[in-house]
């Protein structure tokens, strides 16, 4: 319910602003001595870009309800059937690197939970403190610039030459092997901030009563952490997935851009840059879905992990 | 024959950055017999907690023990491997701590936990450490233990999540149990049922029992023997008719006086409430040379500034450390 008011302010919110910007995508044309003014008027009374904003913000409902999200002016069709396969492609990039993510956070942050004051300790501070420091835009280049030199991936797209003519088998591994690097990008990227939040979790975790009265207890270390610190640590951590899927969502448009993966950053932005307004709005609404189905598995998960929060429910 | 637990000149510091460390426990002796409750008595921040972690080698990583022995049934403690401690505790000695609140893992159901330290301890099947549980919950009072099993803490009451407490400590039949003020978060109703339930366990079991509590009803009633302690010493020790009858120590006096008890309705307003002990407990990193009691002390001697004194045995077998009975 919530997440559905959300989504409709963000339509009407994205929609003025984007309206309230100067020009449209028929402005450029009137630089063009040889486009009558007669012409452009033509063109944009056709589009209904001369009719008030409240009755085009309408007619763009209209076309959102029958899933055709508007009409794109550059390309001449319906935002709708332009949009899914980007937005497949943005889902397949965000969600392997999430899950990948999350599976070296978890261990590794438990394990450096428990490497207090050491080496490791000391060695991993120093790691994430560098990752974490360095521009996204800086890591995308610099592993390009990997990939460029050592020519062990393809450094940009999604399939190779040819890829229709594979066989299914042999396509799927294209794909994958096309994902590496955009993945290896978006891991890397959000990986220090998930260990290090796992580390302060699972380290809370160890701290508290329960812990100490589970060792005065005589309860084996292995089980303490994995019975006892881990389940405790996992509230916060779940609602922090939410979050991540957020970050991992934005930095993947860069990384698309930067890489040339077909996903929704390149139509984003070439839409931005060319005032295809309907198109523009395609990918933000798109993405605030995206957030709002992280956030609702992340409160889902929560219920099925944290039996306070089932109690408050009933 | 060796007491079942012998604490002999145990000294715990807790350093903290730079400056002196801090004294938590001083030297202190105690014994605890087999099938005995001894009361520790003392106020807060006195160092009956650390002494009970230390027992366990459950100190945190700022508090070490610098000197003494801690044995038990004959065996130094102090000297056993983690797994050879990991072995000890819950199955020979096990501690209830204060909080049952927060003594239990919010996001696991009760009953498990129970069983999770019996088959910490025993080569058990599951199902039979679960059966294990379930009649551990029964002996601690619970009429339901099938719904109480599979309840989680929040879903219980302190009493209720008390008793369970009890069940992990009792489970593996130590012969020795170290309870940090059992009762001491409850309502009094609830204080006297489990007072009532550990009386009835202790003698059932033959449980020797470390109890430190305020609930001086509870020390009367189960303890054979009362401490009392004092910026991390034992300044008397005694009978709990000796002790609360007539208590010697000028501290042991104070405390006595201003712990809580039934109050004269015919009194003054003033009169019932209990008149606090005058001054405050000494800085554990800067310890007095004399006694440690001496700033408060209202019965102040020469010597008492000088050095501590020492335990003197009385004739009718107390201990006290005061320089008013020979120090």
């Amino acid at each position: 319910m919530h997440g559905l008011l959300l989504l409709a302010g963000v339509s009407l919110l994205s929609f003025v602003l984007v309206e309230l910007a100067p020009g449209d995508y028929f402005a450029e044309m009137r630089l063009d001595p040889r486009i009558s003014e007669a012409t452009v008027h033509a063109l944009r009374a056709r589009y209904g870009l001369d009719r008030p904003l409240p009755e085009r913000y309408g007619r763009w409902l209209a076309s959102l309800a029958k899933g055709e999200l508007g009409y794109s002016f550059a390309y001449g069709q319906p935002v709708g059937p332009l949009l899914w396969p980007r937005l497949r492609n943005t889902l397949l990039l965000t969600v392997t690197a999430t899950a990948l993510a999350w599976l070296l956070a978890v261990p590794l942050g438990t394990w450096w939970a428990t490497r207090r004051r050491g080496p490791a300790d000391a060695a991993l501070t120093g790691l994430t403190a560098m990752l974490l420091a360095l521009p996204d835009l800086v890591l995308v280049l610099g592993l390009l610039l990997l990939a460029v030199r050592t020519g062990w991936f393809p450094t940009g797209g999604m399939v190779s030459l040819g890829h229709e003519q594979m066989p299914w088998g042999a396509r799927v591994k294209d794909v994958a092997f096309h994902l590496v690097l955009p993945v290896a990008a978006l891991v890397l990227g959000i990986v220090p901030a998930l260990v290090r939040y796992v580390r302060a979790s699972v380290a809370d975790a160890l701290g508290a009563p329960f812990v100490r009265a589970a060792r005065a207890h005589g309860i084996p270390e292995r089980r303490v952490l994995f019975r006892h610190a881990l389940p405790a640590a996992a509230n916060p951590l779940v609602s922090l997935f939410g979050l991540s899927l957020a970050g991992l969502l934005s930095m993947s448009l860069l990384v698309e851009v930067v890489m040339s993966w077909p996903g929704l950053g390149p139509l984003f932005l070439e839409a931005i840059l060319a005032r295809d307004f309907h198109l523009v709005l395609g990918p933000v609404l798109a993405s605030t879905f995206l957030l709002l189905g992280g956030n609702l598995l992340a409160d889902l998960l929560l219920a099925a992990t944290d039996p306070r929060i089932r109690t408050e429910e009933r | 024959m060796p007491a079942l637990l012998e604490v002999r000149d145990l000294t715990v510091h807790y350093t903290s950055g730079n400056g002196a460390p801090a004294v938590a426990v001083d030297e202190l002796s105690l014994d605890v017999e087999e099938g005995e409750v001894v009361g520790l008595l003392g106020e807060s921040g006195c160092g009956k907690t650390t002494l009970l972690l230390a027992i366990l080698g459950l100190l945190p990583e700022s508090a070490h023990v610098v000197k003494g022995s801690i044995r038990f049934r004959g065996r130094e403690l102090r000297t056993l491997s983690g797994a050879e401690l990991r072995g000890l505790r819950g199955a020979e000695v096990s501690i209830i701590f204060q909080e049952p609140a927060l003594a239990l893992n919010p996001v696991r159901r009760v009953g498990p936990q129970v069983a999770e330290v019996v088959r910490a301890h025993r080569r058990w099947s599951r199902r039979r450490c679960r059966e294990e549980a379930l009649s551990m919950l029964a002996e601690v009072g619970f009429t339901a233990p099938e719904r109480v099993h599979d309840s989680y803490p929040h879903e219980l009451s302190g009493g209720e999540r008390q008793r369970v407490v009890i069940a992990q400590a009792l489970a593996c039949r130590p012969a020795l149990i170290l309870a940090d003020e059992p009762t001491a978060s409850l309502d009094s109703t609830t204080q006297a049922e489990l007072r009532a339930l550990l009386g009835a366990l202790q003698s059932r079991f033959g449980l020797a029992l470390l109890l430190v509590s305020h609930d001086l009803g509870a020390l009367a009633a189960l303890a054979h023997r009362v401490l009392v302690m004092y910026a991390g010493r034992l300044v008397e020790a005694g009978g709990p008719t000796q002790v609360f009858g007539d208590p010697l120590h000028p501290y042991s006096r104070g405390l006595l006086r201003a712990l809580p008890r039934a109050p004269d309705p015919a009194g003054s307003r003033e009169q019932r409430i209990p008149p606090p002990i005058p001054g405050m407990s000494p800085d554990p990193a800067h310890l007095p040379p004399g006694c440690a009691f001496e700033p408060r002390c209202p019965d102040r001697l020469p010597p008492c500034v000088e050095r501590p004194p020492q335990e003197t045995r009385l004739a009718d077998g107390r201990h006290v450390r005061c320089f008013k009975y020979g120090g």
